[in-house]
């Protein structure tokens, strides 16, 4: 497996804050890569580095080979790059189809407006929100507004799809269901970088973790190495116990 | 086989604006406007329809940007004069036809436009507000000290100007109907760029710029295209009213009030929505028309105008389309 993403050595201060700082991983194509770390240790500004929302200090973004390192967001999405938010970005007055539209004409196949809106239905079906089509964005549900995030970077047709805590502030039940489109969107061949909390669930999902602290990589491994790193403990999941229930593989 | 399916699906989406209704209400509009004076020779009609077709250019332009990019300007007007005075100056100082001096004025416009766009559209909300105001201000002083245009007393036409078109009278039909025809051209560029994918990232913009530019929305570009296409034109529209006046000076050429009213007029009909640019100009210019001619609220017309944008944006924030499509969901698959 090639490496289809590559940060090297990225570096962004805000001020005299050293937000990240030296800070290299890889995510190969077909991959899950899971970025924890405590709040504020930097996971969000990595994103914002690679997705080109903010431009970086040092180091370097390469994508299928070639630098992208300081391009604009919409360059990059139209490199095969997608994301969610965190906090959802919903265009609140166009429909459900309208904002998926609006990612497949403008993501990585620039695609014209006909074509776009087939294939937009289509990531709204992927999600399951294809019975809220002509529905105002506005309108959803938290839970459906985070899916509808997820449609419209599918819609994007992306090689590489960034997540930034989609499963944050869902019920159970919408969890689980959100998990199995995260699978189902790796089988169709999609490398995802994922942060997020939830420690079940991104230990069930990811193929590698990579730990920030402060900005710094603390641990990168497969996740059961994660959960036994003494400096991930400490740093980050604190609870022994629930690290123990973590080694092995627990289910999501 | 799902090949086959999209390339259906694809078909049906791709028809043609001439297939959709809409188009054919715009060609309506567009005839009933040139026909209503026209039969019986009705000049006074004719002269209210003529403010109407300024007002609807003005707004249906504004909304390109104030209702689809969400960007406020309060210049637009800018455009209007600065058409106006290439218009006046090639024909009365070089002696260019009408109609080369209109698409000279056109283009220079929009051009120039572009500069100013990649200038200010760096900036958001009430700091790009303050600089479309800026930039009219700017113009507006900039004429007034300028000799070759007249400077603050203007710019004369000849009554012989409009020799060409048969005559005076005949000249200022000509002059309806070109209008008309830049009314008819304001309201199908709008919807154009409604139903395109330009029109659809602009939207975007107006709705969340930052979440757009993620989605891959290049809105630099983008916005700076809308402002520069969204003077085109008003810029004919200016050319043609002050080659119809004979007449021109900065006070006229750059009266804010028609900024502030084009604004009024796209909050009236309901921003981002073809037909309600369309519908507030005429309903603002009848009410207009009323306010001026009545004894008891001749001169409180600007103060009216503001306090039915306050109650607009307080109480109908979506103005007469929204309101009609509140209630008639399926209205917008006809009116646009």
């Amino acid at each position: 497996m090639s490496a289809l993403l590559a940060v090297e050595d990225l570096g962004k201060s805000f001020g005299g804050l050293r937000a990240v700082s030296g800070l290299s991983f890889t995510v190969n194509e077909g991959e899950i890569v899971g970025l924890i770390g405590p709040n504020g240790a930097g996971k969000s500004t990595v994103f914002n580095l690679i997705n080109g929302v903010f431009v970086p200090d040092a180091g370097r973004v390469q994508f299928r080979g070639g630098n992208i390192t300081g391009e604009t967001p919409y360059r990059v999405a139209r490199h095969g790059i997608a994301r969610t938010h965190q906090v959802v970005q919903p265009l609140a007055e166009l429909t459900v189809l309208e904002n998926c539209t609006v990612g497949a004409c403008f993501g990585r196949e620039n695609l014209p407006l006909y074509r776009a809106r087939a294939v937009a239905r289509e990531a709204a079906a992927f999600v399951g929100l294809e019975d809220r089509l002509a529905m105002p964005a506005a309108q959803l549900t938290i839970a459906g507004k985070k899916r509808l995030e997820l449609a419209r970077a599918l819609s994007a047709q992306p090689l590489m799809l960034l997540l930034d805590e989609e499963l944050a502030g869902l019920n159970a039940t919408e969890i689980e269901r959100m998990l199995e489109v995260i699978r189902s969107i790796r089988a169709r061949g999609i490398a995802i970088l994922i942060i997020e909390h939830l420690m079940q669930a991104i230990m069930g999902l990811s193929d590698r973790i990579v730990v920030l602290n402060s900005g710094q990589k603390l641990a990168e491994g497969a996740p059961a190495e994660i959960a036994n790193n003494p400096a991930v403990i400490e740093a980050y999941l604190g609870d022994p116990a629930l690290a123990a229930s973590l080694h092995g593989g627990a289910p999501a | 086989m799902s090949g086959k399916t999209t390339g259906t699906v694809a078909g049906e989406q791709r028809a043609s604006l001439r297939r959709r209704p809409f188009f054919w209400i715009i060609a309506a509009v567009i005839a009933a406007f040139a026909l209503a004076p026209a039969i019986g020779n009705n000049v006074e009609l004719r002269e209210s329809l003529l403010l109407a077709t300024v007002y609807i250019t003005l707004a249906s332009n504004l909304n390109i940007m104030l209702g689809y990019a969400g960007y406020i300007n309060f210049g637009s007007i800018v455009f209007f004069g600065l058409g106006g005075y290439t218009c006046v100056y090639l024909i009365s100082a070089h002696g260019w036809p009408l109609a080369a001096a209109e698409l000279a004025a056109g283009v220079a416009v929009s051009f120039l436009a572009l500069v100013f766009g990649l200038g200010i559209l760096r900036l958001r909300g009430a700091f790009f507000a303050l600089a479309t105001i800026g930039i009219n201000e700017a113009v507006q002083a900039f004429v007034s000290n300028f000799e070759p245009w007249g400077g603050a007393a203007g710019l004369y036409l000849p009554t012989t100007i409009f020799k060409p078109l048969g005559g005076p009278m005949r000249a200022l039909w000509v002059v309806y109907f070109l209008l008309v025809a830049v009314m008819g051209a304001s309201l199908y560029l709008s919807y154009a760029v409604k139903s395109s994918k330009f029109g659809l990232g602009l939207i975007a913009i107006g709705q969340n710029e930052d979440a757009a530019v993620v989605l891959g929305v290049p809105a630099p570009l983008y916005k700076a295209l809308a402002y520069s296409l969204s003077a085109f034109l008003p810029a004919l529209a200016g050319g043609l009213y002050f080659f119809k006046s004979a007449f021109i000076q900065p006070s006229d050429a750059f009266d804010l009030n028609l900024s502030t009213e084009a604004m009024v007029i796209v909050m009236l009909g309901g921003r981002s929505t073809v037909t309600g640019a369309a519908i507030g100009a005429y309903l603002y210019e009848e009410l207009r028309g009323y306010l001026l001619t009545s004894q008891t609220f001749s001169s409180f017309q600007l103060v009216i105008s503001g306090a039915l944008l306050l109650l607009i944006v307080l109480f109908v924030p979506g103005g007469l389309m929204g309101w009609i499509y509140g209630r008639w969901p399926r209205g917008k698959e006809v009116l646009e």
